[in-house]
């Protein structure tokens, strides 16, 4: 996989990638690592961006003013100030999600695919069945279960998050699984195992970090996908509460009634935010998938093969497409 | 929800990844062990919700905790059975569930059976509408994508479907009610219809419950078109979600359709480009899209619970939401045991279809 000649900065996972893109690929790829990390700095310097806290009350509904840049919720609630908020609650509950299920998913999956049989065997029905299932509904089920619903920052931070994993544990659980028994047929392992090394050496040492390549990119995928669950579960109304924490779904769902009254900035705000953080989540994530696949790649055009060639800069593509465009997204 | 990758149709299948690694066996074989696998991924889902629910307690103090003095709480939770094992309640209510008793809703008292009959129809409803919606988009938009490769219509194509992945349906809900429903005033807020016109339609001799087909046989024109107009909003907010995937499916399959050599062979023999892309690529590459058509239903009602929920569609998705915040846990099973029951068959169909297809899914 790796160039002899990549330093290790360079065969860091988005860094590689950036390399390898030409073309719209490569203009999508860094308008969404733009985009993302647009969301990640407001998450953190959210206190010094946000004008007020998340939970500081106002009279409700005035509309944007200097003094409200967006105006406020019928809640009372400062709404450019909740928006900036949220990022962070967005970013906790991202990070917290997708390392338990990570966690848990490749744990299960090595131990799966590695040890087989009929453990095998059941945890694959199990996983199906989940990963079958609406993903909304068992996240809403879940947050029943652990938080009755309703709770505190933390305690309906973790709720959330916890409601997410078990959504993509499965997901986290094939793919590790799929590559644990591919690897297990591999000359390193039988040699491991000749060698007398004991299962859990094996498995944490020489599966473990090869099954583990194409975790960055269903990361980015998942991210964006905690992100639709959260404020899902918030529109429900099974989400955190506005005064432990401010979270775009809950403020979405409030903004429901305002519509009728035609007050619009309620919603369009904390909306415009989740519809941008996963958009540059997604662009990136995709971007990386078919950058990681070589029929997807796109490729430069003959005559800029030279090793040495200068390569334009990427987002000139997307103003002027037609012209740079390299063949990507190819057939399946 | 789903990810946007675009997998290969014999991905498509959701149950036994293993089941391609093995050969040899018929059709007939694969079609039964293939059916039986549906009650295995029921029985997972129903005992999951049955423990997640009962963590949090008792039906019973859940929904009227609080409001009832303790002793006649203690004296109901009794006569019903809740304060028995929990073990001995599991099996209770498997064998309750495989006679199609499902019980009574705690907070308005209706038969779990009735109640999912009601409001099940109104989500089919707006599943239909929202498929018809979905299937408008993507078809001629991904041919035309799929047509103008890599150009600018295509770029910009691309990023209509992703924006429509990114945009969750309750914010696309509110925009358009926004500007459709309380801007212009074109089209009603929220409802399936005019009180008036939801009284006749249900008063109906054996209704369906899908309001324009109930409006179309009683010939009762004025609601049908009251009907509709509630109709669009709902349909466009979830057709638009699954509108981008199937955008995306229809272009990355006639892209390997239009490389073919038979679509070659048409172009040299003076086909004209239009006709190429809608006749020659477009049919072959059907099939792997109505594969993953089955598979976009789990998509379709989990956004389905969000689009009732924007639109106050008295769908089962609204319900749920009612019926969560009631604590009302007799009916959330109910609704979540069909909801696994239609995600299974759906499932099981798209399985046995992608068979009929291609002999290589087969075991």
């Amino acid at each position: 996989m790796s160039r002899k000649e990549g330093s290790l900065f360079q065969r860091l996972p988005v860094i590689s990638h950036l390399g390898k893109s030409v073309g719209l690929q490569r203009g999508m790829l860094v308008t969404g690592l733009v985009i993302t990390a647009l969301f990640l700095l407001t998450a953190a310097f959210a206190p010094l961006i946000a004008p007020y806290g998340f939970a500081q009350h106002f009279d409700s509904q005035l509309a944007p003013s200097g003094k409200h840049l967006w105006g406020t919720t019928s809640g009372g609630y400062d709404v450019l100030s909740r928006v900036v908020w949220g990022t962070q609650t967005a970013v906790i509950v991202i990070v917290v999600a997708v390392i338990l299920s990570i966690f848990l998913g490749v744990a299960l999956g090595l131990v799966s695919g590695y040890i087989g049989g009929w453990l095998d065997r059941i945890l694959v029905v199990i996983a199906d069945a989940i990963y079958a299932f609406p993903t909304l509904l068992l996240a809403i089920v879940m947050s029943i279960a652990i938080s009755h619903g309703r709770s505190s920052m933390l305690g309906g931070i973790f709720a959330a998050a916890i409601s997410i994993t078990v959504v993509f544990i499965p997901q986290y659980f094939r793919v590790i699984r799929a590559e644990t028994i591919r690897l297990k047929a591999e000359p390193f392992v039988e040699s491991a195992m000749v060698v007398g090394a004991s299962s859990v050496r094996i498995m944490a040492r020489h599966i473990y970090k090869n099954a583990t390549r194409t975790l960055p990119l269903i990361f980015t995928l998942n991210a964006s996908e905690a992100i639709l669950t959260l404020a899902g579960l918030g529109f429900l109304g099974f989400g955190i509460e506005p005064s432990s924490a401010a979270e775009w779904g809950y403020d979405l769902n409030k903004a429901l009634s305002d519509t009728t009254a035609g007050i619009w900035w309620t919603g369009v705000f904390p909306g415009a935010a989740i519809v941008l953080t996963v958009l540059g989540l997604t662009l990136v994530g995709e971007s990386m998938n078919d950058l990681n696949d070589p029929r997807l790649r796109g490729r430069r055009r003959a005559g800029r093969k030279q090793p040495a060639a200068p390569q334009t800069p990427g987002t000139n593509a997307l103003n002027a497409p037609g012209t740079e465009i390299a063949g990507n997204g190819v057939t399946v | 929800m789903t990810t946007l990758i675009d997998a290969p149709p014999q991905e498509a299948d959701g149950l036994l990844p293993s089941k391609k690694t093995k050969t040899g066996g018929g059709l007939g074989k694969y079609l039964v062990v293939r059916f039986l696998l549906i009650f295995p991924t029921i029985f997972i889902l129903i005992t999951l919700v049955f423990f997640l629910m009962r963590i949090t307690g008792d039906p019973i103090t859940a929904a009227l905790g609080g409001r009832l003095p303790p002793d006649a709480l203690q004296a109901r939770i009794h006569a019903a059975g809740y304060d028995r094992p929990i073990w001995v309640q599991y099996f209770e209510y498997l064998g309750q569930i495989a006679t199609g008793n499902f019980g009574r809703t705690i907070s308005d008292n209706l038969k779990v059976t009735d109640m999912l009959a009601t409001y099940g129809t109104a989500t089919l409803e707006l599943a239909i509408n929202s498929l018809v919606v979905a299937l408008i988009i993507g078809i001629p938009l991904g041919m035309v994508a799929a047509k103008y490769r890599d150009k600018w219509p295509d770029a910009v194509l691309r990023i209509f479907a992703i924006l429509s992945y990114a945009t969750p349906v309750f914010f696309a809900g509110l925009l358009l009610k926004l500007v459709f429903a309380v801007g212009l005033g074109w089209l009603p807020v929220a409802g399936r219809a005019k009180s008036g016109n939801e009284i006749a339609l249900t008063a109906l001799a054996n209704p369906t419950g899908i309001y324009w087909l109930d409006a179309i046989r009683s010939g009762n024109l004025a609601a049908l078109g009251d009907v509709m107009a509630h109709a669009v909003l709902p349909a466009i907010a979830l057709g638009l979600l699954t509108g981008g995937v199937f955008l995306r499916l229809v272009r990355t399959n006639v892209i390997g359709t239009l490389s073919r050599d038979y679509v070659e062979a048409g172009r040299s023999r003076g086909i004209r480009e239009f006709r190429l892309v809608t006749k020659h690529a477009y049919k072959p590459a059907l099939i792997p899209i109505i594969t993953v058509m089955g598979l976009q239903i789990a998509l379709l009602l989990g956004g389905a619970v969000l689009t009732e929920t924007t639109f106050e569609w008295k769908g089962l998705g609204f319900q749920l939401a009612q019926y969560l915040t009631a604590r009302d846990f007799v009916a959330v099973q109910g609704i979540v045991v069909l909801l696994a029951v239609i995600v299974a068959l759906t499932n099981f169909i798209v399985d046995v279809v992608a068979a009929l297809i291609d002999p290589r899914v087969r075991y």
